[in-house]
């Protein structure tokens, strides 16, 4: 058993797999909170829908496209003066959540826009009829409507982020990826490649798990 | 109660401009259930939705309860439209609320006191029998009580109007006849003023006072159900109401006859007036088409007869004299 796993760092696994949980955690946070409003605004933003402006729709939608197109490793290095100037660092967890957040936050908004699309139009115009706002119509039966898709889209989210938080590890960020890069690729440390891969797979199982039951909870139809 | 004035509605698309609502006037009284019928494309949808302005009109005025609802600020507007129930083809319930969360939606965007909305709801659940659904779904309930938690929610705020859109369209005939039933008692009841669009004449014929006919976003005809069905004036209106009734060929007559379309309304249909008269007058006839029903609760017979062998004229003369309204509908052969 040791023999097999002789260049495996117990406690660096440990470490690189707090630093993983703490990006994805840190940036799932700021994504969902960063991501909603977006993806609601592009909705209501929308052709025929409850404030639709083309010109803010196509503004939003460019932007969102743009950051979408632009490939992660190429984000994580255009993004590092802007990190440094909100963060103080480039490396580390810290240093990493910025362009993880940025990377994250329009797909997110996307699948947001997307859930809100799926609402039945005539649960708006009965909101409306019965005089609600805007903004109760958008908090009080949007978004509660919308709520299986969108947790389906936090979990699909969430998963893409762990990817990209292997790929943080170029800036220095550290986490499981990292070590799969550093160790288990580089250095041609098979034994630490298995450890840090089946890590992620139960990372990624898990969220999966707990996604799909948060969904099946919020979802009536 | 309700009153529409020179209301006009296009819609624009990259097709060009479309006019779904061509200068319509139309007036409904208080606790009156007005029907307005027409074709699909004929712009009842969009007249509904011009009541409590889910679609501004162009031009024209709409007011309703004395309201001017086309000068309202968007506030004034969404307090004008808490006044004003709404219920729809496909229910627009909340699927991620529960049956009693759903009737009380209306009650918590406005903001009332949670005690007063439980008592409300309770109340509302109550009088539609759906106590023992409180708890469920929509996705949980059929077609019918989808429709009740509908009306229950559009009665919340304790309207004085309320807006039918195709509200049973989507229901098998006897679920719809059960909410039928219950718009007729919640407009006796509660004094409700009701307005309704569809494409069912049978609704109509059911539940309406009144009724207009709309033919592409124009009002071709207006009038109290019973006279409107009974001796429709415009074409589209003839069109609308003789669609699935069974006709009868000219050629099928006996020649010679003089054809009558005799209608019977109130206490006489049931009397043997048509009897009594060719037996005094000596013609014979034979009955072509008919029907027997009631509109708004109210008997009619609408009988077509070919008359032969006797005085027709002395027939039609004495048929009018007992109330019976005649209209020539030509002669046989």
């Amino acid at each position: 058993m040791d023999s097999f796993f002789a260049n495996v760092d117990w406690p660096e696994i440990v470490r690189a797999t707090r630093d993983t949980l703490l990006m994805l955690g840190g940036s799932m946070i700021l994504t969902v909170l960063f991501g909603i409003p977006l993806g609601v605004l592009l909705y209501l933003s929308g052709k025929g829908r409850l404030a639709a402006n083309p010109v803010l729709n196509s503004l939003l939608s460019l932007i969102v496209n743009i950051l979408r197109s632009v490939p992660f490793i190429i984000l994580l290095i255009v993004m590092l003066p802007v990190t440094v100037l909100l963060v103080g660092t480039s490396l580390g967890v810290a240093g990493a959540i910025p362009p993880l957040v940025v990377g994250a936050a329009p797909f997110y908004a996307r699948l947001v826009e997307t859930a809100l699309r799926e609402v039945d139009k005539g649960v708006v115009e009965a909101t409306q009829a019965m005089g609600g706002s805007t903004f109760q119509i958008v908090t009080r039966a949007l978004l509660p409507e919308a709520m299986p898709g969108i947790l389906a889209g936090a979990t699909v989210t969430a998963i893409a982020l762990v990817s990209y938080t292997a790929m943080a590890g170029v800036v220095g960020a550290g986490g499981l990826g990292d070590l799969a890069i550093r160790f288990g690729y580089q250095r041609f440390q098979t034994d630490v490649m298995v450890v840090t891969v089946v890590l992620l797979l139960l990372l990624v199982q898990g969220l999966q798990m707990l996604g799909d039951r948060l969904v099946a909870a919020v979802s009536h139809r | 109660m309700i009153r529409l004035e020179g209301v006009t509605k296009r819609f624009r698309s990259a097709a060009g401009e479309r006019v779904a609502l061509d200068a319509v006037d139309l007036t409904v009284d208080a606790g009156q259930v007005f029907g307005v019928v027409g074709r699909s494309g004929a712009g009842k949808s969009t007249l509904i939705r011009t009541i409590n302005l889910l679609e501004r009109p162009d031009a024209g005025r709409v007011t309703v309860d004395g309201r001017e609802m086309t000068a309202l600020s968007p506030a004034e507007l969404r307090a004008a439209r808490r006044r004003i129930g709404m219920i729809f083809q496909h229910f627009n319930l909340l699927d991620a609320k529960t049956i009693a969360e759903n009737v009380a939606f209306p009650l918590r965007l406005e903001g009332r006191p949670s005690a007063e909305v439980d008592r409300r709801v309770a109340e509302l659940l109550e009088q539609l029998g759906l106590s023992e659904h409180a708890k469920k779904h929509p996705a949980q309930l059929s077609g019918g009580q989808k429709q009740r938690v509908g009306i229950a929610r559009a009665l919340a705020c304790a309207p004085g109007v309320l807006l039918c859109d195709e509200a049973t369209s989507a229901l098998d005939p006897e679920t719809t006849d059960e909410i039928l039933t219950l718009l007729d008692q919640l407009n006796r009841d509660l004094k409700l003023t009701i307005v309704l669009i569809t494409h069912q004449m049978e609704v109509v014929r059911r539940v309406c006072d009144r009724v207009a006919v709309l033919k592409d976003g124009r009002v071709v005809e207006t009038g109290a159900t019973a006279d409107v069905f009974l001796h429709p004036q415009h074409a589209a209106t003839r069109a609308m109401l003789a669609e699935g009734e069974e006709g009868f060929e000219t050629a099928d007559v006996p020649p010679g006859g003089r054809l009558a379309r005799l209608t019977f309304r109130g206490g006489s249909t049931y009397e043997p007036e048509l009897s009594r008269v060719a037996r005094s007058v000596g013609v014979d006839y034979s009955i072509l088409s008919g029907r027997i029903s009631r509109i708004r609760g109210e008997p009619y017979g609408q009988l077509v007869v070919a008359f032969t062998g006797g005085d027709a004229e002395a027939a039609v003369a004495q048929l009018t004299a007992r109330g019976v309204v005649v209209e020539n509908v030509g002669t046989a052969g």
